[in-house]
């Protein structure tokens, strides 16, 4: 198995589209360019890259402003600065506006590790949810997070949140797999329960559902790389075909990817559901699989939500 | 050649329907308004190059108007210009309007280049504009809008670093000077003095002007037109309310909207 970060896949893709299109302009904030990949790009194509210091609020709205003039700026930042300091300049210069602004928000989740709670991104999806124009795509790995850039800029003609990770983690999925926005893809079949997963825990769903394979129970597994708009006709349909759903999510099980799935749930087809997420605390620091380990995002975990959702299917 | 009087005279016709149109929505912010009057009549009569009949032209010069709780002298602008009919002015703040309490683009209103109205964003909206303009060899120029309160917001300070850092000459600044805001003095609500030095050290280009003398106005943007190698912030002192005798530089006239028996009174204070 092959571990890359999915902020390589990222970088990649963004210098990749950018070949095509000469409109995309990137935009450099606080002091991590490099540690998000952006440098991939910058190095292609100095004079479209804007380096803009520590000011977040700020390079939101140049942000915008590039794209009434016509660019399609990439903003990349720890997700922590680009969903949470910036709330306000992305909902109202970006999302009000709808104008084609495309926010990497890095270093999410909590394997983000040593650097501890303030640099974890725990609560972006939330808030990125809720605002009107927002697409949020969270590719699974750098494979996909390569495809997620093409798409933000190809498929989304407006304002985009794109959620990678520091970590390297398996890279498995292959480059032919479609990417299409809104769209979820079934990893496995099963008939017994569905485990809806978002990011790299999509692996480890995986790898749940092999061991549940040997315990006689078909777990069928769908990886949500689009967030906003989420995949309501799959969330259906695999609750009337299975039953029992467990959710997975490097992210606050309030408000999260999890939130997005029980909401379709509640309205259509209600079904059993259990969360696996960041249970109403901050992070600390460790190394990434300690902390996984620590706030039950391994599959081991994963198997032990599906035991207990089946008992009350 | 530029006629004052006429300018002048648009300028009362505007302060009247900003008087009239808030008035009749019977919420809204007076002050302000009547106070930039001879701002907008300069830009939107003169300094501005654009088309009313066509919103979307290319080469047009960009406003974002950062405050945009001073819409209904927007508005009263824009209709008076062309962009639409001015009988659509009484419509303000009212629902299913395209005169949105703070202007709202997605209402579908021409002339709007960017619906704001949350202090402290429109300087890194303009600043990303004006990069813009200068990365495609643009000739069109970017100004924007600003209270004085609203220079409290420190994310007004990081994108003036930037315009600063990145030289752009394309784009000119106002800030209304009125030494008010809704809480009361500038002064003493929070210090903004000395504020020419701190443009100054920020590497702007810091240009003054009596922001309630059309003829000042002109020139004072004709010159920062002219400035090249860093952007432009033109410090307009203004007085809130100003037309208006009885509530000039008022404070409490900030945030409200005149009452419909006070408008005729209003109205004949203009003359
Ligand atoms: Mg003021």
């Amino acid at each position: 198995m092959n571990y890359k970060p999915t902020r390589l896949g990222f970088g990649e893709g963004l210098k990749e589209i950018a070949v095509k299109n000469k409109n995309i302009v990137a935009l450099g904030a606080a002091d991590i360019t490099s540690s998000v990949s952006v440098d991939l790009f910058a190095d292609a194509f100095p004079e479209r890259f804007y380096s803009l210091g520590i000011a977040e609020q700020n390079i939101m709205g140049v942000a915008a402003g590039l794209a009434m003039a016509g660019k399609i700026p990439f903003v990349a930042t720890y997700g922590v600065f680009a969903a949470l300091r910036t709330t306000d300049q992305i909902r109202i210069s970006i999302c009000y506006n709808n104008l084609p602004v495309k926010i990497g928000g890095a270093h999410a989740g909590i394997s983000v590790g040593p650097d501890g709670a303030t640099h974890q991104a725990l609560e972006d999806i939330a808030v990125m949810r809720v605002l009107p124009n927002m697409t949020i795509l969270s590719p699974c790995d750098a494979t996909q997070a390569k495809l997620a850039v093409i798409a933000a800029v190809e498929q989304v003609p407006g304002p985009c949140y794109i959620r990678f990770g520091r970590e390297a983690v398996p890279d498995f999925t292959s480059p032919e797999l479609p990417f299409m926005v809104g769209k979820a893809q079934i990893m496995r079949e099963g008939n017994d329960v569905s485990i809806l997963s978002t990011g790299h825990l999509t692996f480890e769903a995986l790898e749940a559902a092999k061991i549940l394979a040997n315990k006689g129970i078909n777990a069928r597994v769908i990886n949500f790389h689009t967030i906003k708009p989420i995949d309501e006709n799959l969330i259906i349909k695999t609750a009337e075909k299975t039953g029992a759903i467990v959710t997975c999510e490097e992210h606050q099980i309030f408000g999260g990817f999890g939130s997005a799935v029980t909401e379709v749930l509640a309205k259509n087809y209600p079904v059993p559901v259990e969360f696996i997420g960041m249970n109403d605390k901050f992070g600390e620091s460790g190394q990434p699989e300690e902390l996984m380990q620590k706030y039950g995002m391994k599959a081991d975990t994963i198997i032990k939500a599906v035991e207990k959702v089946l008992i009350r299917k | 050649m530029v006629n004052i009087n006429e300018l002048e005279a648009k300028a009362k016709i505007i302060r009247a329907d900003v008087i009239k149109s808030l008035a009749e929505a019977g919420s809204g912010h007076l002050g302000g308004s009547l106070g930039l009057s001879d701002v907008f009549v300069s830009l939107y009569f003169h300094i501005l190059s654009h088309k009313p009949s066509k919103p979307d032209w290319e080469n047009r010069d960009r406003l974002i108007l950062s405050i945009g709780h001073v819409a209904p002298v927007f508005y009263a602008s824009l209709a008076h210009a062309g962009y639409f009919p001015v009988s659509e002015l009484m419509t303000l703040r009212k629902l299913g309007s395209r005169l949105q309490g703070h202007p709202g683009k997605e209402h579908g209103l021409p002339g709007i280049e960017l619906s704001a109205g949350s202090l402290g964003q429109g300087l890194s909206v303009a600043v990303g504009l004006a990069l813009g303009a200068k990365a495609d060899k643009k000739t069109w120029r970017v100004y924007s809008i600003h209270g004085d309160g609203e220079l409290q917001e420190g994310s007004i300070w990081e994108a003036a670093m930037s315009a600063a850092h990145y030289k752009l000459d394309n784009l000119t600044a106002l800030v209304d000077r009125n030494n008010v805001q809704i809480d009361g003095k500038t002064s003493d609500v929070m210090e903004i003095e000395p504020l020419a030095d701190k443009w100054k050290a920020f590497g702007w280009n810091v240009l003054h002007c009596n922001g309630n003398n059309i003829k000042e106005i002109i020139q004072t943007y004709e010159k920062a037109k002219m400035h090249k190698g860093s952007p432009s912030v033109i410090i307009a002192k203004t007085k809130m309310g100003k037309g208006v005798k009885s509530i000039e530089a008022d404070y409490t006239w900030h945030g409200k909207p005149p009452k419909i028996e006070q408008v005729e009174s209003f109205l004949k204070e203009l003359e």
